[in-house]
């Protein structure tokens, strides 16, 4: 059977199980759709909460920017690992003892005032709306290379089945479905990391085979990798930071606090049976999460060995009829990638760059003119590589992959079976899809029931409500995926901004309601404001007013990254410290919150008491 | 069993039980997978430079077990003090 087909019949069987699991898991418990995790053991629930958390962005676009950028991409690993720590601890078990849904329900009863949780909606719109453009992005990659069409082809239909997805789906609600996208998510990402660390290292366990030496010599994978990219005027792979150091470690806490704040994944925690439980099934859930997440390093410094050594034989990584192979002599003998034959021909490249061209994601250009892949950082300020590269007659760089694709091409790269590629490509769907519905319900129940019920319409009839939701979803598509032509980033770049929006603005805001039993709502309205403001001045600045392309002024702020160093997606940081120094300062100068929001507050920090939640305002 | 029947003294306990587990939580990814991540590379753990390990392995193993840890003890507090769930 070839390739496209196997593609096709592989994606189909998938949606056939999730479907298939939907109707019949349906037909009982239509009644407890919201307490679905009330019935299910928290191991389950752990899985169905990593499905609704890996997105596009973990699945298909982190290892490629953890490829792209060595050590320093470990932000996003305990960027969105660390978080949970922090959700465990800080909000989700006081949250479920709160006993509300929403995080605007929360905000708003706390803070005793609807302008909050007006702002807590705005908030919330502004990162989700954030996030599905990421998530667009990763959908058009995986649709583009799945029909074999051009990205912005893919983005298209993509558009039309997350909308299909989520407006025809309380499938999302229901938790043996996202179970079941869990294991094929996990098994198409862990299978072809253990054929390539087998491979290459021996060792089946990819945690471990990224320590290990390469097979049939005493040289370890990171030291080859290492060599091997210095030697072609990259940065060293185990120590190249992400930007300065203070960047990497502001960038990693924004990810960690943004995670605790973001509202979908908030959610998940609402519904759990007991305060207990909220604490334990955080923990499940980063267990399943990890196993993700801690193969991805893995999967990077593997696809960008296997890169180089595809077109580069001087690496010693060798394609045979079962994949590639180490050619231990050639890995020993460290031989020159500049010398003359080094480079692959571009008449002799294997099908799967053929492929992945037709995407426009990954492109060839002979600068000059001999007919061959010369694939090297022509910015190094590495005078030795510059000077073997003038001397060998290279013009410049001449392939460019996108980031975005290193995760779908990786079991490609390594001629894997096909069953294997196509079990990536129906991995990758499914993260992108049912991240993607998620976020849209956050968004549709935000306005349809914060916005427009709890504030401007109390009156409204559910089937009016319920319109409202649809409509919502409808429009955030339009306007993600028209964003998502030109996304202002990487999936995983773009999803991280979103992390630093609700960084700044949700978490300082439900943590104080929190931990400070005397903060006020001019407190928090004016933390909450002046946090998101701060921090989407600065990421307009880069990125454009509302990432519209050509809208950027950068100038106003004094040229790129020009605050200490740090870039627009490490932001959410600074502007959560804004918020909390802010809402602190108000907070001193106007009156104390009532004498039973004090108590309500002392009443959310014990666990007695905790019981079913409702929905109600 | 005497029970303690103290608000300020179980929210004491908690935010105590809170200090110690994000001291740890800070130094190994903060710490030793950031600042400190460049003098540790110099110890190797297999194939791994130390500093490297902590950034995109070691730190979420422990954030896990961290996890679990504060769950463990919470219940344990929570009992103590007499208001646990039933």
């Amino acid at each position: 059977m070839d390739l496209q087909t196997t593609i096709y019949l592989v994606v189909g069987l998938s949606f056939s199980l999730y479907i298939g699991i939907a109707i019949w898991a349906r037909a009982g418990s239509t009644s407890e759709f919201y307490a679905a995790g009330g019935s299910v053991p928290p191991v389950m629930n752990g899985m169905a909460t990593a499905a609704d958390w890996m997105s596009a962005a973990s699945f298909i676009s982190m290892a490629g920017l953890i490829s792209n950028m060595g050590y320093g991409g470990g932000l996003f690993l305990m960027g969105w690992t660390g978080g949970y720590v922090l959700l465990a601890m800080l909000l989700a078990p006081y949250l479920r003892k709160f006993g509300k849904f929403t995080v605007p329900q929360f905000i708003g009863d706390r803070f005793y005032s609807k302008t909050a949780s007006t702002v807590a909606v705005l908030c919330l719109l502004v990162a989700s709306l954030t996030y599905i453009i990421g998530q667009m992005t990763g959908v058009g990659v995986a649709f583009s290379r799945f029909l074999g069409v051009s990205s912005e082809v893919g983005i298209y239909v993509g558009m039309g089945i997350v909308f299909m997805y989520a407006v025809f789906g309380g499938m999302k609600g229901i938790t043996y479905t996202q179970v079941a996208q869990y294991i094929v998510l996990i098994c198409a990402y862990i299978i072809p990391a253990v054929f390539i660390s087998i491979s290459l290292t021996g060792n089946p366990l990819p945690q471990l085979g990224l320590g290990s030496s390469l097979t049939g010599t005493d040289i370890s994978l990171l030291s080859k990798l290492d060599s091997v990219v210095t030697d072609l005027g990259f940065g060293k792979y185990t120590t190249t930071t992400a930007g300065s150091t203070l960047n990497m470690f502001v960038y990693t806490l924004s990810l960690m606090i943004g995670t605790a704040g973001l509202p979908h994944v908030i959610m998940r925690f609402f519904t759990v049976p007991t305060v207990a439980a909220a604490r334990s099934s955080a923990g499940w859930a980063l267990v399943f999460i990890a196993l993700l997440y801690t193969t991805a390093p893995s999967v990077a410094a593997m696809a960008k060995l296997n890169l180089h050594g595809t077109v580069n034989s001087a690496v010693g990584i060798q394609s045979s009829a079962e994949g590639l192979k180490v050619n231990a002599e050639a890995v020993k003998a460290n031989a020159d990638p500049y010398a003359e034959d080094a480079s692959l021909s571009y008449e002799a490249r294997p099908d799967w760059m053929k492929r992945w061209e037709k995407t426009g994601l990954l492109k060839f250009e002979d600068k000059n003119g001999d007919g061959r892949i010369q694939y090297y950082n022509d910015k190094t300020k590495n005078e030795v590589a510059k000077g073997k590269a003038e001397a060998a007659g290279w013009k410049g760089n001449e392939l460019t992959v996108n980031a975005d694709i290193i995760v779908l091409a990786n079991p490609e790269i390594a001629l894997l079976p096909n069953w294997v590629i196509a079990l990536v490509a129906a991995g990758g769907l499914a993260a992108a899809l049912s991240t993607a519905a998620g976020l849209l319900m956050a968004i549709s129940s935000a306005i349809s029931h914060d916005l427009v019920k709890g504030i401007f319409k109390p009156d409204i009839s559910e089937k009016g409500e319920l319109m409202t939701g649809k409509i919502a979803m409808a429009v955030s598509i339009v306007v993600a995926g028209w964003l998502g032509l030109n996304p202002p980033g990487f999936a995983a770049g773009t999803v991280a901004l979103a992390f630093g929006i609700a960084a700044s603005s949700l978490f300082p805001a439900i943590m104080m309601g929190i931990f400070s039993k005397k903060m006020n709502k001019e407190g928090a309205i004016a933390g909450m404001l002046s946090g998101l403001t701060v921090t989407l001045f600065y990421v307009f600045a880069h990125k454009g007013i509302f990432f519209v392309k050509g809208t950027e002024y950068l100038d106003l702020i004094g040229g790129a990254n020009s605050f200490f160093t740090i870039t627009p997606e490490a932001f959410g940081a600074v502007g959560a410290l804004v918020n909390f120094i802010v809402a602190f300062a108000v907070d001193k100068v106007t009156k104390e919150p009532p004498e039973h929001i004090q108590h309500m507050v002392e009443a959310v920090r014990v666990p007695r008491g905790s019981k079913a939640v409702d929905g109600a305002h | 069993m005497q029970y303690k029947h103290d608000a300020q003294g179980y929210w004491k306990a908690t935010l105590a039980l809170l200090t110690k587990i994000l001291i740890i939580w800070f130094l190994v990814s903060f710490g030793a997978g950031i600042l400190f991540a460049d003098v540790l590379n110099n110890i190797k753990l297999g194939g791994y430079p130390l500093g490297f390990w902590f950034a995109q392995q070691g730190s979420m193993y422990i954030f896990i077990a961290l996890i679990f840890y504060y769950a463990k003890k919470m219940g344990e507090i929570d009992r103590e003090f007499d208001v646990h769930e039933d």
